[in-house]
C-alpha cells in the first residue's frame, strides 16, 4: 500500500513536469528561452517516471528491477549535449531573439526575417 | 486502486504534452525550434512507454525505450550538426 502511493506520487509528480515542460516549448516567446522547457524540466519529469517504474517492479517482481537506471543515465548524459548543440545551432544560425542586438550584426540566416533588421 | 487512477491521469497528461509539442513541430517559426520540438517529443514518448511499462505490468517496454533514447540523441546530434556546417559526415 505505502508502495502503491509511493510511486502514484512519483508518477504524478513526473506527469507534472513533463507537462508543464512541454507548455513552456509552447508558449515561451523565443528560442533561447524555449530551449528551457525541454532540457530542465522535461528530463526532471522523465526521471520521475523512472524512479516510479523502478519502484513498481522491483516490488511486484523478484530482485530489483535495474532497465530504468540505464534509461535515466542515458538520458542525463545526453540531454546537456543535445541543449548544447541545440543552442550552437540556433547561435550561428542568429534565430530571432529577444535580447537585446549589438549594432553590427550581420543578418540572419533563417527564413523569418528578424525584426531589428528594419523590416527586411 | 489509487495507482491505476494515477497511473491513467499520468496518461492522460503525458498525452497532452505530446500534442503541445507536436503544436510547435507544425508552427515553429524556425527550424530549430522544430529540432527542438522533436527532441521533447521523443523524450515524452520515453516517458509515455514507461508508464505503459506500469499499466500493462510488462518490462517489455523498456528495451524500446532505450532504443528510442538513443536513436534520439542521434537524430538530434545529427540535425543540429546539418544545421551548424550544412553537412553531417564530412
Amino acid at each position: 500500500m505505502l508502495v502503491e502511493i509511493l510511486v502514484s506520487a512519483f508518477v504524478l509528480i513526473g506527469a507534472s513536469f513533463a507537462l508543464i515542460g512541454s507548455i513552456g516549448l509552447l508558449r515561451l516567446p523565443d528560442f533561447h528561452t524555449r530551449l528551457h522547457g525541454p532540457t530542465k524540466a522535461t528530463t526532471l519529469g522523465i526521471s520521475g517516471m523512472l524512479i516510479a517504474s523502478g519502484l513498481y517492479f522491483s516490488t511486484t517482481t523478484e530482485g530489483i528491477s535495474l532497465h530504468e537506471v540505464l534509461v535515466l543515465l542515458f538520458l542525463f548524459i545526453t540531454a546537456p549535449v543535445s541543449a548544447h548543440l541545440l543552442a550552437k545551432a540556433a547561435l550561428h544560425r542568429r534565430v530571432y531573439s529577444l535580447a537585446k542586438q549589438p549594432e553590427n550584426r550581420p543578418p540572419p540566416l533563417t527564413d523569418r526575417p528578424s525584426p531589428s533588421q528594419g523590416g527586411e | 486502486m489509487i495507482l491505476t487512477i494515477a497511473v491513467q491521469l499520468g496518461l492522460a497528461m503525458m498525452t497532452l504534452a505530446l500534442l503541445l509539442n507536436l503544436w510547435r513541430l507544425m508552427r515553429g517559426p524556425d527550424t530549430s525550434d522544430r529540432i527542438l520540438a522533436l527532441d521533447t517529443l521523443y523524450i515524452n514518448t520515453i516517458a509515455l512507454l514507461v508508464l505503459l511499462g506500469i499499466h500493462f505490468d510488462r518490462q517489455a517496454y523498456f528495451e524500446v525505450a532505450l532504443i528510442i533514447a538513443m536513436m534520439g540523441f542521434v537524430g538530434t546530434a545529427a540535425l543540429c550538426k546539418y544545421q551548424l556546417r550544412g553537412d553531417i559526415i564530412e
